[in-house]
């Protein structure tokens, strides 16, 4: 058993942010990382995957993006470059291979196993990120006996899927990137869409990350919110990285020939079930995006900065097949891909009162309890919690409450 | 801005407070529906509800209420009331417009008149059994509202489309359930 006063479980970019924290507050701490840095990035993600935010956004504290794209949208496999490249530049003490394989606490002391051996410490950061799960509905036990199924998790290209049709339950970064992808390499894809966020790439000539960071939305924070929970779930906005400025939206997918139904609602033998909501889905979508336009002409017009931005416009809205499909013999699909979300590992975390009845971690801005912190979860402390530019201010925010927290205990 | 009082009559705040309350205590969540019903003759019967579960105990409205169902004379039959599907559009039609005017309540929306038309189009050879290719239901059901309110066109469509997302009635029309009818 070794003591320390601190341990990061998770060394992405997260943990070694808090590490570079913790350093500047000379606080004695060690990072576990179950694999080696930047694995997650590797070898977890889907080959074409790029970051949905632009470069000049994915730096990190005190090392900033330093490559010649700014605006480019950097591979998965790049991010893993940089994050080894911020590793030595801090050389934080990153424990590679040291898997977390159990989190138990011991009077006002936190026990950390892992297959390395034990760690006892004052205080546990948990970074080891918010998608290490998918999020797969209790149908697909019923439908693997009928179709081949596989979750975004698992997906690395088309060539995991046999040829022919695919149904992709899912329409948000995640499954409209799949669809688009997977259509494109010849396998018609169904795509079946719940509550979505339509966002455009680009508006008004600039990136939609840059208004949002400029109009302040990146920034506000979890007490400015009415209905938190809402909006610690909503789902990822319909975006792809990429610099020709295209919206992948649902208009883009269905003139690809991708066809459109409703939320996946169940399995009745021979045939999988969608809900007939797909119009009222897309409305919401289409309204809550001209909302958000709404806003950012409104910041240009108070700014008196519209002479640096092109014209306001709206998109088409999201035109919607008048029947949709509320049906699909599960014998006209090839493959079925769970695009429907992913969730924190927790299964070793075994602390009694720190999950809801929904097994989520209770949280108050990442302050889980004393002495037990989270990091990277969506809408943690700001809306910007869960991108890689979101982690600097929650970090040094958290290093605040620990510090505290050691010089009271 | 100027203050301003707007009152839909829905007392929104109980409305937050319970599901504040109700998030820390699920099994009070947990409401059951019922209603009874009875054959009168021919295609007419009458329905009644009275009771309900909920809050973690029996319910009762204030007062009892019974629906008459029956066909119309095109069918052959005493039209003593409303056909069972057009109840369907009943329950739809209110389940949105109460949302309506909890959402326009909750946004600080004053309203000055809802209404709303519902067509549910349905080829009667399903039931008639005469053609097994269509279904017995409708094939889809249209529903319009003519909202006055103080209120931009896209505000009122968002109270639309929120009311929808948070409809009973419209998940239980667009989703499917499972059903088991047991004699006793």
């Amino acid at each position: 058993m070794q003591d320390i006063a601190v341990v990061i479980v998770g060394a992405g970019h997260s943990g070694l942010t808090m590490s570079s924290c913790l350093k500047d507050q000379g606080i004695p701490h060690v990072v576990l990382e179950r694999n080696r840095v930047g694995h997650a990035w590797r070898e977890e993600r889907w080959q074409s995957l790029r970051l949905l935010t632009p470069n000049w956004q994915n730096g990190f504290r005190n090392f900033p993006y330093a490559g010649s794209e700014p605006d480019g949208f950097m591979k998965a496999g790049e991010m893993a470059e940089q994050l080894e490249g911020y590793q030595r530049h801090l050389q934080a003490p990153v424990i590679e291979q040291c898997a977390v394989t159990g989190l138990e606490q011991v009077g006002c002391e936190y026990v950390v196993d892992t297959v390395q051996g034990q760690y006892r410490a004052q205080a546990v950061v948990l970074a080891h990120g918010a998608c290490r799960l998918p999020s797969v509905p209790a149908l697909d036990t019923v439908l693997q006996d009928h179709v081949k199924t596989l979750t975004a998790l698992a997906y690395r290209n088309p060539e995991d899927l046999p040829p022919g049709p695919a149904l992709i339950v899912g329409a948000s970064a995640t499954g409209i990137q799949l669809a688009a992808e997977i259509h494109g390499s010849g396998r018609p894809v169904t795509l079946s869409v719940g509550e979505h966020v339509r966002m455009p790439r680009r508006y008004r000539g600039r990136d939609i990350q840059w208004w949002l960071d400029a109009t302040g939305l990146l920034n506000e924070t979890w007490l400015d919110i009415d209905d938190l929970q809402r909006a610690r779930s909503v789902p990822s906005p319909q975006i792809i990285g990429n610099v020709d400025g295209l919206s992948l939206d649902l208009n883009f997918l269905t003139r690809q020939g991708v066809e459109l139904v409703g939320r996946c609602a169940g399995f009745n033998a021979p045939n999988l079930q969608f809900s007939g909501s797909l119009k009222n889905n897309c409305k919401l979508a289409d309204l809550k995006m001209n909302r958000l336009l709404n806003n950012i002409d409104e910041w240009v017009a108070a700014s008196g900065r519209e002479a640096e931005f092109e014209a306001p416009h709206r998109f088409q809205s999201t035109e919607v097949p008048e029947m949709p499909a509320l049906v699909k013999p599960v014998s006209d699909l090839a493959s079925v891909v769970w695009a429907t979300g992913f969730k924190p590992d927790l299964s070793w975390v075994n602390i009694d009162g720190v999950l809801d009845r929904k097994g989520r971690l209770k949280h108050e801005g990442g302050v889980v309890q004393d002495g037990l912190y989270v990091l990277g979860l969506t809408f943690l402390r700001r809306r910007k919690s869960s991108f890689i530019v979101g982690a600097q201010d929650d970090c040094e925010d958290l290093t605040r409450a620990l510090t505290n927290y050691l010089s009271a205990a | 801005m100027s203050e301003k009082t707007v009152n839909n009559g829905v007392n929104v705040g109980a409305l937050l407070d319970a599901r504040e309350a109700l998030s820390e205590n699920p099994e009070g969540a947990k409401f059951n529906w019922r209603a009874s019903c009875k054959w009168i003759n021919g295609t007419h019967s009458q329905s009644i509800v009275d009771g309900y579960h909920g809050l973690g105990g029996e319910q009762n409205h204030k007062t009892e209420f019974s629906f008459d169902a029956d066909h119309p004379e095109v069918f052959a039959a005493e039209d003593n009331g409303a056909t069972p599907v057009e109840y369907v559009l009943v329950g739809l039609a209110s389940c949105l417009t109460a949302g309506v005017a909890s959402v326009a309540q909750n946004r600080d929306i004053q309203l000055r008149s809802v209404e709303a038309k519902l067509e549910g189009a349905m080829d009667i050879l399903g039931i008639l059994g005469a053609d097994s290719d269509v279904r017995n239901g409708f094939q889809d059901i249209k529903v319009t509202f003519d909202i006055d309110a103080d209120a931009s066109q896209d505000d009122i469509e968002a109270l639309v489309a929120q009311s929808q997302k948070r409809s009973a009635v419209f998940d239980i029309i667009t989703n499917p359930t499972n059903v088991s009818v047991e004699v006793k």
